[in-house]
C-alpha cells in the first residue's frame, strides 16, 4: 500500500487541475472585461437608453449582474466540450486522423445512459429514490453511456478505419462521415422501433435541478437571484474528473507511454514491443468514453437529446480541438473552455448589445468564426506546435 | 542449430522485388555484418527479420521457430531488438521515457532499473540528458540513446542499422567499441553497415549484398582481403 501511494505522481493530478483553473478564470476574466467595456461603450448610445427606459437599469449593471450566472454556464458547457475535443483529439494524436463519427458515440452515449434513467423512472425506482440513490442512479447512467460508447468506438474503428489503415488519408474520413450518418439512423431506427418517438426527456429525479442561491441582486426595478444549479456543479465535477483520470493515464502510466509512443511513431513504437492496434483500440476505447459521459451529462444539463443531438456538439468540439491545437490534449482543454465560454457570453449578451435584433439563436455564429479564423491564421492551434513535420 | 537464420527470402515493396532469395545465418554469441552499397537491401533484410515487412516467400526462423509471419511486437518477445535505420527517437518522450519504452515489455521496476543503469555506464551522456526531450538530443547522442534502447529489451539478437551514419569519426569509434563490448558480454549482434571496413574489422563473418541477392559470404577476414570486396566497398584498388 505504502509503495502504491509513493508511486502516484502528485504532480501529474495537480498539473491538469492547475491547468483547467488557469484556463477557467483567464477565459472568465478576459470576456467579462470585453463585454463590461462593450456595455460601457453601448451605455452612451440608444442601446443603453432603451435598457434604461425598458428595465431602469444601465446596460453596465445588467451586465455586472448577469456575469457570474453566464460565467458559471459557460464552464458547464466548455467542460463538456472539453471532454468530447479530448475524443477528436487522441484519436488524431495516434492515427493523425479526424473521426467525425465521435459525435455519433456521444450521441449513443446520451441516449443509453437517458434510457436507462427513464426506464428505471418508469418503475417507479427514481421518484421513491433517496437523494444518496438518485445519485447513485445518475453515475449508473453515466457509466453505462461510457461502456457503450467506448464500446462503439472500438467496434467503429475495427469495423471501419482499421481496413482503411494504409489507404489515402481522404479515405477514412469519408467512411467516419459514413459512420456518422449511419449511427445517427441507427439510433433513430432503435427509437422508433423501441419507444416510438426520438425525442427523449431526462427524467427529473434527485436534486439536480435545485439551485444553490448566493443571495439576491437588485437590478433597476427587478432583483435577480445569484446561485448555481446543482446539476451545473455536477457536470463540472464529473468533467473534472474525467479530465484529471485522462491526464494522469497519458502522462503518467506505462500504458499511457505507449499511448504517446505510438502517436509518435508507430513503426518504432512496435519495434519496441508494442501492440499498436492494441493501443489504437485503446485510445478508441478511452476516447468514446469521455464522449458517451459527455453525452449523459449533456442530456442533464439539456434535457432533451434526440438521434441528431451529437451534431452541433460535436462539431463544436472539433472546433475546440482545432482551436487548442489537434492532437494536443492540453490544447483540447484550453479550446473546449475557452469555446464554451465565448459561445456563452455571446449567447447572452448579443440580444441586450443588439436590442434584440441578433439574439442567442445565432452564437453558433461565434464558434464556427473561430474554426476559420483558426485554420486561416493559426492552424497549429493556441498549443500546437508547427505541424507541418508529421503531415 | 543458428540463433537467426533466413532461407530463401524473397520481399518485396510494392511491386519492386527486393530481395531475391536471400538466405543468412547468424550463430549464437556471433558479430555477423551486411554490406553493400545504397539500395541493396540490407534494411530490408532486418525489415523482414522484424518483422514490419512479411516475406512473400521463404523462412525466418529465430531458435527454430518461425517468426515470418508474426507482428514486430510479437518478434520483440521472442528476443530479438532492432535498432532501426533512422534512430527512431520518440521526440516527445524524454530519454527516460524513451528507454522506458524499450524495456516495454518488462515488468519488473527493478530490472528496469538495473537495464538503464547498465545503458548510462554505457553512454554517461545520456544520464546527463535524462529528463530531456528525445528530439532536442544531437544525432550522436540519438544513436547512443537508440542503442541504449534496444539494450533495455535485453535481446538474444541485436540488429542495428547504420549506427555510424551521420556521426563524427570519434563516435563512430566509440559505437563500435560498444558493440564489441555488448558482444563480449553475450549478444550476438546482426550489423548493418555502409562503413564496410569498420563493420569488418568487428565482425566475425559478414555477408555482400547486391540488389537484393547475397554475392560473397565469408569470414571477416578474408572479405577484408577479397579482391572485389576491397575494390567495391573498401575504396582499395
Amino acid at each position: 500500500m505504502k509503495r502504491f501511494l509513493k508511486s502516484i505522481n502528485i504532480r501529474e493530478l495537480l498539473r491538469p487541475i492547475g491547468q483547467m483553473i488557469l484556463f477557467s478564470l483567464g477565459s472568465t476574466i478576459v470576456l467579462s472585461v470585453i463585454v463590461l467595456l462593450l456595455a460601457l461603450i453601448l451605455d452612451r448610445t440608444v442601446v443603453g437608453q432603451t435598457l434604461i427606459e425598458r428595465l431602469n437599469v444601465s446596460l453596465f449593471t445588467y451586465t455586472l449582474v448577469n456575469l457570474p450566472q453566464v460565467a458559471i454556464d459557460g464552464l458547464t458547457i466548455g467542460f463538456v466540450y472539453a471532454a468530447i475535443a479530448l475524443g477528436y483529439t487522441m484519436v488524431y494524436g495516434v492515427l493523425e486522423f479526424i473521426n467525425f463519427a465521435h459525435s455519433e458515440i456521444f450521441a449513443v452515449g446520451a441516449f443509453v445512459g437517458v434510457e436507462i434513467l427513464i426506464a428505471l423512472e418508469k418503475f417507479g425506482i427514481l421518484s421513491n429514490a433517496s437523494l444518496v440513490m438518485a445519485y447513485i442512479y445518475l453515475i449508473l447512467a453515466i457509466v453505462a453511456g461510457m461502456l457503450a460508447a467506448g464500446a462503439l468506438a472500438v467496434t467503429v474503428e475495427r469495423v471501419a478505419y482499421r481496413p482503411l489503415r494504409h489507404a489515402s488519408r481522404l479515405v477514412p474520413l469519408i467512411s467516419a462521415i459514413g459512420v456518422s450518418f449511419l449511427l445517427q439512423d441507427v439510433i433513430r431506427l432503435t427509437e422508433s422501433l423501441t419507444s416510438g418517438q426520438f425525442n427523449r426527456i431526462m427524467p427529473t429525479f434527485g436534486n439536480f435541478d435545485h439551485r444553490i442561491l448566493f443571495g439576491k441582486m437588485a437590478m433597476g426595478a427587478t432583483q435577480i437571484t445569484l446561485g448555481v444549479s446543482i446539476k451545473s456543479i455536477i457536470v463540472i465535477v464529473s468533467a473534472v474528473l474525467m479530465l484529471v483520470g485522462l491526464n494522469y493515464l497519458v502522462n503518467a502510466t506505462r500504458i499511457g507511454k505507449a499511448i504517446r509512443a505510438v502517436a509518435q511513431d508507430h513503426s518504432t513504437a512496435s519495434l519496441m514491443g508494442i501492440d499498436v492496434n492494441r493501443i489504437i483500440s485503446l485510445t478508441f476505447l478511452v476516447g468514446g468514453m469521455l464522449g458517451g459521459a459527455a453525452g449523459v451529462l449533456y442530456a442533464l444539463k439539456f434535457t432533451r437529446i434526440d438521434p441528431f443531438v451529437g451534431f452541433f456538439p460535436g462539431l463544436k468540439a472539433f472546433t475546440a480541438a482545432v482551436l487548442g491545437g489537434i492532437g494536443n490534449m492540453t490544447g483540447a482543454l484550453l479550446g473546449g473552455i475557452v469555446l464554451g465560454m465565448l459561445e456563452t457570453y455571446a449567447g447572452s449578451f448579443m440580444g441586450v448589445f443588439t436590442m434584440g435584433a441578433a439574439g442567442t439563436e445565432y452564437k453558433d455564429i461565434f464558434a464556427f468564426s473561430i474554426l476559420i479564423l483558426v485554420l486561416i491564421f493559426r492552424p497549429q492551434g493556441l498549443m500546437g506546435e508547427n505541424v507541418a513535420q508529421k503531415a | 542449430m543458428s540463433l537467426l537464420s533466413l532461407h530463401n527470402i524473397h520481399s518485396f515493396y510494392g511491386h519492386i522485388h527486393a530481395l531475391k532469395g536471400v538466405s543468412v545465418d547468424v550463430e549464437e554469441g556471433e558479430i555477423v555484418t551486411l554490406i553493400g552499397s545504397n539500395g541493396a537491401g540490407k534494411s530490408t533484410t532486418l525489415r523482414t527479420i522484424s518483422g514490419m515487412i512479411h516475406p512473400r516467400q521463404g523462412q525466418v526462423l529465430l531458435d527454430g521457430r518461425d517468426i515470418s509471419r508474426m507482428k514486430p511486437h510479437a518478434i520483440v518477445l521472442a528476443g530479438l531488438g532492432h535498432v532501426p535505420e533512422g534512430r527512431g527517437i520518440f521526440p516527445k518522450l524524454t530519454v527516460r521515457e524513451n528507454l522506458e519504452m524499450g524495456a516495454f515489455t518488462v515488468n519488473d521496476p527493478e530490472e528496469i532499473d538495473r537495464r538503464m543503469k547498465f545503458g548510462f555506464d554505457m553512454f554517461p551522456r545520456l544520464k546527463e540528458r535524462i529528463g530531456q526531450y528525445g528530439g532536442t538530443l544531437s544525432g550522436g547522442e540519438q544513436q547512443m540513446l537508440a542503442i541504449a534502447r534496444g539494450l533495455m529489451m535485453n535481446p538474444r539478437l541485436l540488429m542495428l542499422d547504420e549506427p555510424s551514419m551521420g556521426l563524427a569519426p570519434v563516435l563512430v569509434e566509440l559505437i563500435f567499441d560498444i558493440i564489441k563490448a555488448l558482444n563480449k558480454k553475450g549478444t550476438t549482434i546482426l550489423l548493418v553497415e555502409q562503413n564496410a571496413l569498420m563493420a569488418l574489422s568487428v565482425a566475425h563473418r559478414g555477408y555482400v549484398l547486391q540488389n537484393g541477392e547475397i554475392v560473397v559470404s565469408d569470414t571477416a577476414e578474408s572479405l577484408k582481403r577479397n579482391g572485389m570486396v576491397q575494390k567495391a566497398y573498401l575504396g582499395i584498388d
